[in-house]
C-alpha cells in the first residue's frame, strides 16, 4: 500500500515537474514581440509644434532601426495645424499616415469615416506588444479618445479614435512670492478667488493684475477654466430631446456660472483677455504681470523652469478653486495623441509607430528626457526620475493627483463641435464687453445660435 | 503673278496641297503661342467654375458625401443676419481704409515730389512698410500696442493714458485694425502718385507759373486731373485688397472681440476650415468676389475716362 502511494507520489512529481518544465521551455522560447513586421515600408506622420512631438521627432532613428521602417514627418504650428490636417485627410489620398490630434478633432473626423479604429489592433496579440499595458494609461485620458460616434453619446466608449500621448487638466497657478508679500492665501472657491482678484489690482504697479486667463475667440477660452467650472457650477452643455440635441447653456447653473466668470474677468482678467490665448495667459505669469494663471497646469509650468522666465521658481500651483458648496473637483482635459488615417496604405507599419511612441518607453523618455510634463500614464508619474524632475514645482504633483480622478471629457460629443465653442467663446467676449443687459439674456441668444449650429444632428 | 494667285485660291485642291506641305511644328506655331495662355485661363477658370458648383452643395470636410442642395446656402446666407453684419464690416474696413490711405498717401506723396537729399531718403524709408509680410506687420504692432511692453503704450503712459485696450474692445478694435492697414498700404499709395508726379510733363505747369497762376489753381486745374488716372489705380488696387482683406484681422483678434471683426473673409474662413461648411463657405466669397467685380468694373471704366481725358482726347 505504501509503496503504491510512493510510486503514485513520485508519478505525480514527474508530472508536474514535465509540465513545469514545458511551460518554462515554452516561455523562454515565446517569441518576442515582431517589431520588423513591417520592414522596408514608409510612413509620414504630420505633427504640430509641441514637446511631445520634439521628443518624437529624437526617437525616430531609434524607431526605424528597431523595426526598418522609414520615418517621414512634417512639423506645423498649431494655429494653423488643423487646416492641413483636414485638407489631407479630405483628400483622401492617404498621404499622410499618422496625425496628432485632440479628442474634439476627432468628433469632426470619425463620423466622415477619416480615421481607423484602433480597437482591433490593442486586441490583436500579433499586432500589440504584451508590454504595451493599456490599462496603464489614466481612464480619463484613453477615454478621451475613444467614442461610439453617436452625437450626444459620452466619450468612453465605443472606437478608439486614437492614443493620447500627452495630455493637461485645469489647476489653479500661482506666484508665491507675490502672495507671500501681500499676505494672501490662495483661493479655494469661486468667491475668494474673487476677493483676491480684487486684492490684487495692480498688484506690481501700472500693468500688473491678477488673473491671466484665456478669452480669444475660439474654442481654446472654452474648454480649460471655462469649462471646468462651468460642469462644477452644476452646468451641462447639451441634452437630448426626441432624438435632438438640446442646448442647455442658459440654464439656471449656466447663467450663475457666466455672472461669476463675467466678473472675474472685469475685475481680475488683463485688459487685453479678449485676444489671449494659452501663450499670452502663461507668458503674463512668466513675466511678473499677472499674479494667478487658471489654466492648462503645463502652461503654467514652462515658466518655472530655471531661467525660464522672471518669475521661474516663484509658481506654486493648487487645484482649482470651486462654487460654494461644491466638493467635487471636476476637470476638463485636453490630449495631444496620434490618430491613423482611414486612407493610409500602410497600416500596419503605422501602427507600430502608434504602438512605440505612446508605449511606456517613450512617454517616461519624453517626460524624463524631454519636456512633456502631464504624462499618460501613470507608471510614468510614478517612476523616481519623473517624480525628481517634477517635484521642483511646488504643488504640481499634488494639485495632479488631487484632480486627476474627477478629469474627462465634460463637452457632449457632437459634430460640431468648433462651431458651436466658437459662437460661446464670442458670446462670452460680448457678455464681458456689455454688449447685453443681463448674462440671461446674452445666453438666450447663444441657445438660440448653438440649437440653430445642431439642428441637423439626428440621435438614432 | 496675280493670276496665278487668283487660279491657286480658286482651286482647293491646290490649297490643300500647299497646306500638307507645310511642316508641323509650324502649322502648331499659334496653337503653342496661346499654349499658355490657355492653360493659365484653365488655371483661373476651374477653381472659380467649382467654387460655384460647390456653392450649390452641401460639400463638408466633415462628411463623406454630399449632394446637391440648389439655393439653399444662398438663402440661408442673405437670411442670417452675420451674413449682413460681416457685409457691413467688410465695407466700413474698405471705405475707412482706403479713404485714409489715398488722403495720406496723396499728401506725403506731394511733400515728396521736390527732390532733395531728405525727400530721397524718405522715398526709400516709407517704402519699408510695404516690405513687411501684413501678418508680421499686425505682430509687430500687437508688440508695440502691448499694455506692458509695448512702445506705443509706453508713449501713451506720458499723457496718463494706461492700458488702451486697442484690438481687445469691441470699440476700439476696427480702429487698430485700420491703423495697421494704413501703416503697412500707404507706401503703396505714395509711390504711385510719387511715380505719376514724376511723369507729368513740365510744360503746362511752366505756362501756369507764366501766366502768374496760384498754386492752388495750379493744383486744382491743373496737376490733379493729370494725375487722375494714377490715383485711380491707386484707388482700384486699395478698394479690391481692402474688400478682400483677412491676414491682418486674422492675426489681430481672428474677428473677434465677440463678431467686431468679423468680415466676409474671415466669415468664409471661418465656416469653410474651422466650421467644416465648406459649401455654404464658398457663398460668402462668390458673393465677395461679385461686389469687387461690379466696383472694380466701374473703376476701370472711370480710369480709362479720366486717362483720354489726361491725353486731351
Amino acid at each position: 500500500m505504501n509503496q503504491r502511494h510512493g510510486l503514485t507520489k513520485f508519478v505525480v512529481l514527474i508530472v508536474l515537474l514535465a509540465m513545469v518544465f514545458s511551460l518554462s521551455v515554452y516561455g523562454a522560447t515565446k517569441p518576442a514581440f515582431n517589431w520588423k513586421m513591417a520592414k522596408g515600408s514608409t510612413i509620414k506622420l504630420m505633427l504640430v509644434q509641441h514637446s511631445i512631438a520634439e521628443a518624437m521627432v529624437k526617437k525616430i532613428p531609434e524607431f526605424e532601426k528597431l523595426t526598418g521602417i522609414k520615418v517621414e514627418y512634417s512639423i506645423t504650428p498649431e494655429e494653423n495645424y488643423f487646416d492641413k490636417v483636414t485638407t489631407s485627410l479630405n483628400s483622401r489620398m492617404g498621404d499622410m499616415d499618422i496625425f496628432m490630434s485632440g479628442a474634439y478633432q476627432l468628433w469632426d473626423y470619425a463620423p466622415a469615416g477619416f480615421v481607423e479604429d484602433l480597437g482591433p489592433y490593442l486586441k490583436n496579440p500579433k499586432m500589440t506588444a504584451a508590454d504595451y499595458d493599456i490599462a496603464d494609461i489614466y481612464s480619463g485620458a484613453i477615454g478621451a479618445m475613444k467614442w461610439d460616434l453617436v452625437p450626444g453619446h459620452k466619450a468612453g466608449t465605443g472606437s478608439q479614435l486614437g492614443l493620447p500621448m500627452a495630455f493637461e487638466i485645469y489647476s489653479l497657478a500661482y506666484n508665491k512670492r507675490v502672495f507671500k508679500e501681500k499676505g494672501i492665501k490662495p483661493p479655494k472657491t469661486m468667491d475668494e478667488l474673487l476677493a483676491v482678484c480684487e486684492k490684487l489690482k495692480e498688484w506690481g504697479g501700472k500693468g500688473t493684475y491678477p488673473l491671466a486667463i484665456r478669452g480669444a475667440r475660439n474654442w481654446g477660452t472654452i474648454h480649460p477654466a471655462y469649462m471646468s467650472t462651468y460642469e462644477n457650477y452644476g452646468a451641462k452643455d447639451f441634452k437630448i430631446e426626441n432624438g435632438k440635441l438640446v442646448s442647455l447653456v442658459n440654464s439656471p447653473e449656466s447663467v450663475a456660472m457666466n455672472e461669476m466668470w463675467v466678473k472675474l474677468i472685469k475685475v481680475g482678467g488683463s485688459p487685453s483677455w479678449s485676444s489671449y490665448t494659452w501663450y499670452q495667459a502663461g507668458a503674463d505669469l512668466g513675466a511678473g504681470k499677472a499674479a494667478m494663471l487658471w489654466d492648462a497646469d503645463n502652461n503654467g509650468i514652462q515658466q518655472n523652469w530655471p531661467g525660464a522666465s522672471k518669475e521661474a521658481g516663484n509658481i506654486a500651483w493648487v487645484p482649482q478653486p470651486l462654487p460654494s458648496g461644491a466638493s467635487k473637483n471636476n476637470s476638463n482635459l485636453w490630449t495631444w495623441g496620434i490618430a491613423m488615417n482611414k486612407a493610409s496604405k500602410n497600416k500596419v507599419a503605422a501602427w507600430l509607430a502608434m504602438e512605440y511612441f505612446t508605449s511606456k518607453s517613450y512617454l517616461l523618455y519624453a517626460s524624463t528626457v524631454g519636456n512633456a510634463v502631464d504624462p499618460v500614464r501613470a507608471s510614468v508619474w510614478d517612476s523616481a526620475a519623473f517624480k525628481k524632475k517634477i517635484g521642483q514645482h511646488e504643488g504640481y504633483s499634488d494639485t495632479f493627483k488631487a484632480t486627476i480622478n474627477n478629469t474627462r471629457i465634460l463637452f457632449t460629443p457632437q459634430p460640431h463641435f468648433q462651431e458651436t465653442t466658437t459662437e460661446w467663446a464670442a458670446n462670452l467676449q460680448d457678455l464681458v464687453a456689455g454688449k447685453y443687459k443681463t448674462v440671461q439674456e446674452g445666453l438666450d441668444d447663444l441657445k438660440k445660435k448653438t440649437d440653430e449650429a445642431v439642428k441637423d444632428v439626428v440621435i438614432k | 503673278m496675280r493670276m496665278q494667285t487668283e487660279s491657286a485660291l480658286s482651286d482647293p485642291i491646290s490649297i490643300n496641297k500647299k497646306s500638307a506641305n507645310i511642316p508641323f511644328l509650324v502649322k502648331a506655331r499659334p496653337y503653342f503661342i496661346i499654349a499658355p495662355a490657355l492653360l493659365l485661363t484653365i488655371g483661373i477658370l476651374y477653381p472659380f467654375v467649382m467654387a460655384w458648383y460647390y456653392s450649390f452643395t452641401n460639400y463638408s470636410f466633415s462628411s463623406p458625401t454630399y449632394h446637391f442642395i440648389g439655393l439653399d446656402n444662398w438663402i440661408r446666407m442673405f437670411s442670417d443676419e452675420d451674413f449682413w453684419h460681416a457685409f457691413l464690416v467688410t465695407s466700413k474696413y474698405a471705405i475707412l481704409t482706403t479713404g485714409s490711405e489715398m488722403l495720406i498717401g496723396i499728401g506725403i506723396a506731394l511733400l515728396l515730389a521736390k527732390s532733395t537729399k531728405f525727400t530721397k531718403f524718405l522715398k526709400v524709408t516709407l517704402v519699408f512698410p510695404l516690405m513687411v509680410a501684413p501678418v508680421i506687420a499686425t505682430v509687430i504692432w500687437q508688440l508695440m500696442t502691448n499694455n506692458s511692453v509695448g512702445i506705443i503704450e509706453k508713449f501713451l503712459n506720458i499723457f496718463g493714458i494706461y492700458n488702451f485696450p486697442w484690438a481687445s474692445s469691441a470699440n476700439t478694435a476696427l480702429f487698430t485694425a485700420v491703423l495697421i492697414d494704413i501703416w503697412v498700404y500707404t507706401p503703396f499709395v505714395i509711390l504711385l502718385v510719387v511715380a505719376g508726379i514724376q511723369s507729368l510733363p513740365k510744360s503746362p505747369f511752366e505756362a501756369a507759373q507764366v501766366d502768374g497762376a496760384s498754386p492752388w489753381f495750379t493744383f486744382r486745374n491743373l496737376k490733379l486731373p493729370l494725375l487722375k488716372p494714377f490715383l485711380y489705380i491707386a484707388l482700384i488696387f486699395r478698394l479690391m485688397a481692402s474688400l478682400q482683406e483677412s491676414a491682418i484681422i486674422f492675426a489681430l483678434t481672428k474677428g473677434g472681440p465677440g463678431d467686431t471683426l468679423m468680415n466676409l473673409s474671415i466669415t468664409a474662413y471661418t465656416k469653410g476650415f474651422q466650421f467644416m461648411k465648406f459649401g455654404a463657405s464658398l457663398t460668402y466669397i462668390l458673393f465677395l468676389w461679385f461686389v469687387i467685380a461690379l466696383i472694380s468694373n466701374f473703376l476701370v471704366g472711370r480710369w480709362l475716362a479720366v486717362q483720354k481725358q489726361a491725353a486731351g482726347n
